[in-house]
């Protein structure tokens, strides 16, 4: 059975109509064709899904999309506000943090969630605050460095 | 100042703002009109007789397109190494291991896929299965394969200098047994795979692949239809790590299935499928004998070494016989035999990963080099000083090493990690270790290893590239553009690369062995070359001097020592149409490696790689005597590399490898009971979490390469072959407790202390 979702992802209203068991994670790169969001496990193991939900991280692939309904989805297509990438997204590429890149759009978001909350934390800190978010290519060590690189600039 | 204006650069990754915005497209992000979901189905034995596939309940379920089984496909067998082919996409007399393909369905949805699946029946015999390689070695153990009845599929037998006389004339001689685990590369990317056909029975796969040009020969060999038939286009590539080397049925099926509907076909593997059903690093048993000189000279190794293949051989030869070569490197060893095997059991497939059979056996070589040292009362570290093996030196299996930064990746790694003030001298359950290794850039003398490059001069003075050069996140586009704008003396930004398309793109093998900035790279600077000097030929006639005089440099073209004699990029391209040459202009490069001297392989003695890297990785460590875990404080990498192309991104390779090494040594393990993998998830596998890393000190020891493009070596590959022993070894030095098998999890720590303890008392 299809039913109308109503979501507001990255500030934009959206009428979905799906099946109602759809996880968010299927209905942002499905039926909206967001496929930023990475389905790396579909199990809640590997982070690469993550988006944020009135600003709190969210497994997209353990969430279903019909209990998110008019709640601000933010996912990385949104995160460039008028084109002005975010301090995140720059840091990111610009110390080497994106290799293969399939982690990164997880990443940043979870990151983001975290600095809004905690703008200038210990690396130990940061280092925690991704420990959910697998990546098998960079050892997380650039990742960690540009995450600490923009606590400062946010 | 710097010789180079892009060498050398920290830049960073091309496509890196691409994947920072969500904007960068994997294959499973796309999607094509009217496109049909796949699904396979499985073995649940370890090994049967396939008997019959009803596959009529399965076609009835409303929204199904199609179902196929091993009798529906052409009986073509392919596999990555032609010698050893032995694979069908899908299964069609029996299965040989828990996950082994017998059919597959397409259909409107995933989820109709899935319950068509589930109405397929299957009858089984089911035969008796083999788990154990030395099992599978005896006489009367069951046949995996009819045309290996001794389940051995790949053999090398290598010796040189004196074996016998050397072990006669050694002072002492040490024999140890090692053993390493399974390990699963887990690319965050699951492998995808989506076909596109038209009516002239031409099929296009979009694949997550790392070696596009191979796939496209294996898949037209698994279809029976010429090459021609068939265009793999590489998107963005979610990391491989030797994992997407190989031929899947995914590929197969998305394919097959678009050629049959004549619909867009789309095949993603779930994480468990990656667990069970792709490749892993082989487990290996090894038994090391090495003699020595009481001056600390290593006399003489013998190595026996049988790597456990799973169901089927995919880069069996290959494997094992570098598993062969890389003990033969870093160090001096004048007597040496090899023995090594592949054996089939009824388990998942092993296959290439990040060192390809290389950190097994150097984990043998280097934790039994620290216990010489101890009992030989050499320091570790002054031992492997001793042995290092020198550039130009003369190699008793005539290997050619150019450049060897190994010894001044030893000192620089042992004053890095703090060697004299710290080893043996921490308190206990704290301790340092190193070990050394060294890796192939690529592989010498194979006509089908070249890479092919473009490049052209476009009207706006821009570059446009063309390599079939395989980025799957390492970032050998940006590598590979580096070089092209050096060689054209202009900034990175004026750089338009295509890559990776078997139709466009020239022929290129494609991502393993560590071969890409070499052969690709080389490649790419003699296209760039040759296209430069037809600019030049009309700049010289131009400014009436000599092509040799002129420099480019910063966009402009000018006599050597007189700058201001000169013109931009631009205004040259217009001196050049205005003097009657034919546009485009156009250079292309095809690189080899060398053939001087070349080995046989399996046979004679000879080089084997263009270029040889080098590396020392040291460790510092604390364990936890009440929990048993084991906690890297601190990793150095010091890493000869030739000339970094890109320091930031060997940077990246060096710390992943330490990582991915770490996992080696402390986490990681597939663990099969009676075939079944019984942790194919995340959860429970055991991959580091950023909670786990050590600080890592990377240490570039820069050589000049004379083969690799401006010097370049290897970087990606040699990095992991080091870390798991440096950690063993630091290991002992913490807590006086050897380890001979990986990983060392915390029962096996808690154990250990618990014997010695026992030992004391
Ligand atoms: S895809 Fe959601 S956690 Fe892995
Ligand atoms: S960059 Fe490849 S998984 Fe993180």
């Amino acid at each position: 059975m299809k039913h109308i979702l109503k979501l507001n992802v990255n500030g934009e209203d959206h009428e979905v109509l799906t099946d109602i068991h759809k996880t968010l994670l299927e209905v942002l790169r499905e039926d909206l064709g967001l496929t930023g969001t990475k389905k790396g496990c579909d199990l809640g193991t590997c982070g690469a899904c993550t988006v944020l939900i009135e600003g709190k991280p969210y497994l997209s692939c353990l969430t279903l999309a019909v209990a998110v309904q008019e709640k601000r989805i933010l996912t990385i297509e949104g995160l460039a506000k008028d084109g002005d990438l975010h301090p995140l997204q720059k840091a990111f590429a610009e110390k080497g943090a994106i290799q293969c890149g399939f982690c990164t759009p997880g990443m940043i978001l979870i990151a983001k969630a975290f600095l809004d909350e905690h703008p200038s934390p210990s690396e130990g800190e940061v280092k925690k605050a991704v420990a959910g978010n697998l990546c098998r290519c960079t050892g997380y060590a650039k990742i960690v460095e540009a995450i600490l690189s923009v606590t400062e600039k946010i | 100042m710097s010789l180079f204006n892009v060498i050398g650069k920290r830049e960073p990754m091309l496509d890196a703002l691409e994947k920072a915005t969500g904007r960068a497209k994997f294959t499973d992000d796309l999607t094509f009109p009217g496109m049909l979901f796949g699904k396979i189905l499985r073995s649940p034995h370890p090994h049967a007789k396939i008997l019959h596939v009803d596959l009529s309940k399965a076609l009835k379920v409303k929204g199904v397109h199609g179902a196929i089984c091993g009798r529906d496909i052409p009986k073509k067998k392919y596999g990555i190494v032609p010698m050893a082919k032995d694979e069908y996409a899908l299964a069609i007399d029996k299965v040989r291991y828990i996950g082994d393909e017998v059919a597959a369905v397409v259909a409107t949805s995933i989820e109709v896929a899935e319950e068509a699946i589930s109405k397929i029946h299957v009858d089984y015999e089911v035969l008796p299965a083999v788990f154990d390689p030395l099992e599978a070695m005896k006489p009367g153990a069951p046949v995996i394969h009819d045309e290996v009845p001794n389940n051995v599929s790949a053999k090398i037998r290598k010796e040189f200098g004196d074996v016998e006389k050397a072990f006669f004339e050694s002072d002492e001689i040490f024999e140890d047994d090692f053993e390493t685990q399974p390990v699963n590369h887990a690319p965050l990317e699951p492998h995808a795979a989506i076909g596109l056909a038209d009516h002239s029975g031409k099929v296009i796969l979009y694949s997550s692949t790392q070696i596009p040009f191979f796939l496209r020969r294996n898949l037209a060999t698994a279809l029976d239809i010429p090459e021609s038939r068939v265009r793999i286009i590489k998107p963005k590539v979610g990391g491989g790590f030797g994992q997407k080397i190989d031929l899947y049925a995914k590929d197969f099926c998305a394919a097959f299935f678009a050629l049959k509907t004549k619909k867009p076909v789309k095949f993603v593997y779930e994480r468990e499928e990656i667990f069970t059903s792709t490749r892993q690093r082989h487990p290996f048993k090894i038994h090391l004998k090495t003699g020595m000189k009481r001056d600390g000279t290593i006399h003489v190794q013998q190595f026996k070494a049988i790597a456990d293949g799973g169901a089927y051989n995919s880069t069996a030869p290959l494997m094992i016989t570098l598993a062969c070569y890389f003990i033969m490197l870093p160090y001096r060893i004048e007597n040496l035999l090899f023995e090594g095997c592949h054996v089939y059991t009824n388990k998942p497939v092993g296959g290439a990963m990040r060192g390809h059979g290389i950190p097994q056996v150097r984990f043998a070589v280097e934790a039994q080099l620290d216990l010489i040292a101890e009992k030989m009362g050499i320091d570790p570290f002054e031992l492997r000083l001793k042995n290092a093996f020198h550039a130009g030196e003369p190699h008793p299996a005539k290997l050619l090493v150019q450049s060897c930064g190994f010894s001044d990746t030893l000192i620089k790694a042992a004053e890095a990690i703090g060697w004299k003030e710290k080893r043996g001298k921490l308190p206990f359950g704290r301790g340092i270790g190193l070990a050394g290794a060294s890796f192939p850039s690529g592989v010498s003398n194979m006509s089908h290893i070249s890479s092919g490059a473009v490049v052209k001069i476009e009207r706006d003075a821009s570059i446009t590239l063309l390599t079939g050069a395989a980025d799957i996140g390492q970032g050998a586009e940006t590598v590979i553009s580096q070089i092209v704008a050096e060689e054209m003396g202009v900034p990175l930004e004026d750089i338009r690369i295509t890559a990776a398309d078997t139709e466009i793109t020239p022929l290129d093998p494609g991502t393993f062995g560590s071969g890409v900035t070499l052969r690709a790279g080389n490649a790419a600077k003699m296209a760039a070359q040759s296209a430069k000097e037809k600019l030049l030929e009309a700049v010289a006639e131009k400014l009436e001097v000599e092509i040799h005089q002129l420099e480019v440099k910063d966009r402009r073209i000018y006599v050597k020592d007189q700058p201001e004699k000169g013109m931009s990029f631009s205004e040259a391209i217009k001196v050049y149409q205005y003097s009657d040459r034919p546009m485009p202009i156009i250079g292309r490069g095809s690189y080899m490696p060398p053939a001087k001297e070349p080995t046989t392989l399996l046979k004679e003695d000879g080089n084997f790689s263009p270029a040889y890297s080098f590396m020392t990785q040291a460790a510092e460590v604390e364990v936890d005597t009440t929990t048993g875990k084991v906690k890297v404080l601190k990793m150095v990498a010091a890493h000869d590399c030739g000339r970094a192309i890109n320091p930031m991104l060997v940077e990246g390779q060096l710390d992943g490898s330490v990582v991915g090494g770490m996992g080696q040594a402390l986490y990681e393990d597939v663990l099969i009971e009676k075939g079944q993998v019984i942790n194919p998830s995340f959860l429970d596998y055991g991959l580091p979490t950023a909670m786990e890393i050590p600080s890592i000190t990377s240490i570039e020891v820069e050589t000049d390469d004379p083969e690799g493009p401006f010097g370049a070596k290897e970087s990606g590959e040699g990095t992991q072959l080091a870390p798991a022993p440096a950690i063993i070894n630091a290991i002992y030095d913490a807590i006086g407790v050897r380890f001979k098998s990986l990983p060392v999890t915390p029962e096996k720590v808690l154990e250990a202390l618990q014997e010695k303890k026992g030992k004391t008392y």
